[in-house]
């Protein structure tokens, strides 16, 4: 896509705003340099979790490391996604077994068969939305314009971020209430934070959606 | 599943969701997924109207599950793989 926004006026105005529905189809959304590099840097880190050690299936080797230096207090951004698992199976890292669950419950054979014909493309699936955030947000930051079909691609992929922190800051129902809780000083407050807001990213994304 | 910093509307509904057959999928809560993305979701795969998909979202947020499709036990997986895709905890079931 090319061509001036019309509505890109405002020059930081909105960068709280979260994605909103453009006239003419596809959504819109501002983003300040330092939240495209923690968008990028998440994206880049479960990129390459799912991608395994080998980096197979297509994943770029040293994908994490487009996502850029993230500053401050998130900078250990990677040891937090990072895979802890070593080269252990799929189902080892409980973000990857988040990411690639089981499809039956109580029957660990029908599971096992169902994930060896499935879970290659179930992969590739979250690796190609991964790669589509990569290739639309410029490092810099600046006014995103999605399609509606990159849009929902988005929302996968925000989603995928959001399951693997959920999984390694232990997200539960009242969440919300422990991150009031929590002392600014604790280290995990920067990474709920990030959680919180990619939170908000992605129900704006789905409201503009609608 | 959160919520979200805006309210989602919750329309009290009471019909059964799917009509009984042998295979089912089930859709389990979990406290990351957004309520608006899975009643998304639901519309999005399975072509329900936002009424019957907002009632599935409450149920699986309230009940902790809820069967979203039956069918073909191939049918049922081919849903679970697409949910998965969309990042649902999903799982087949034989009815009983």
């Amino acid at each position: 896509m090319s061509g001036p926004d019309p509505d890109s006026t405002g020059e930081a105005g909105d960068l709280m705003g979260g994605f909103r529905a453009r006239r003419r189809g596809g959504v819109t959304a501002r983003f300040a340099a330092s939240q495209a590099n923690i968008i990028r840097a998440l994206v880049s880190q479960v990129e390459e979790l799912i991608a395994g050690p080998g980096g197979e299936d297509g994943a770029v080797p040293g994908a994490a490391g487009r996502g850029g230096a993230v500053p401050g207090p998130l900078a250990d951004l990677e040891a937090l996604l990072g895979n802890t698992g070593g080269p252990a199976a799929p189902p080892d890292d409980p973000v990857l077994a988040r990411l690639l669950p089981d499809a039956y419950r109580d029957d660990s054979e029908a599971a096992g068969e169902f994930r060896r014909f499935t879970e290659q493309e179930l992969r590739s699936g979250k690796l190609a939305a991964a790669q589509t955030v990569l290739d639309t947000l410029p490092e810099d930051g600046g006014r995103v314009e999605l399609t509606d079909e990159d849009a929902q691609v988005w929302l996968r992929a925000l989603n995928d971020v959001r399951l693997a922190l959920g999984v390694r800051l232990e997200i539960t129902e009242d969440t919300a209430q422990r991150t009031q809780d929590l002392d600014p000083a604790d280290p995990r407050s920067a990474y709920l934070w990030v959680y919180d807001w990619l939170t908000y990213l992605q129900e704006t994304l789905v409201r503009a959606l609608w | 599943m959160s919520v979200a910093p805006a309210e989602v509307e919750r329309p009290e509904v009471r019909e059964e969701a799917v009509p009984d057959t042998p295979w089912v999928t089930i859709v389990w809560n979990d406290p990351v997924n957004l309520m608006s993305y899975v009643t998304y979701v639901f519309q999005q795969v399975f072509g329900y109207s936002k009424r019957k998909a907002e009632k599935l979202m409450l149920d699986v947020h309230h009940k902790g599950r809820a069967v979203v499709s039956a069918g073909t036990r191939e049918s049922m997986e081919r849903d679970v793989a697409v949910l998965h895709g969309y990042g649902l905890w999903a799982t087949v079931s034989h009815d009983k």
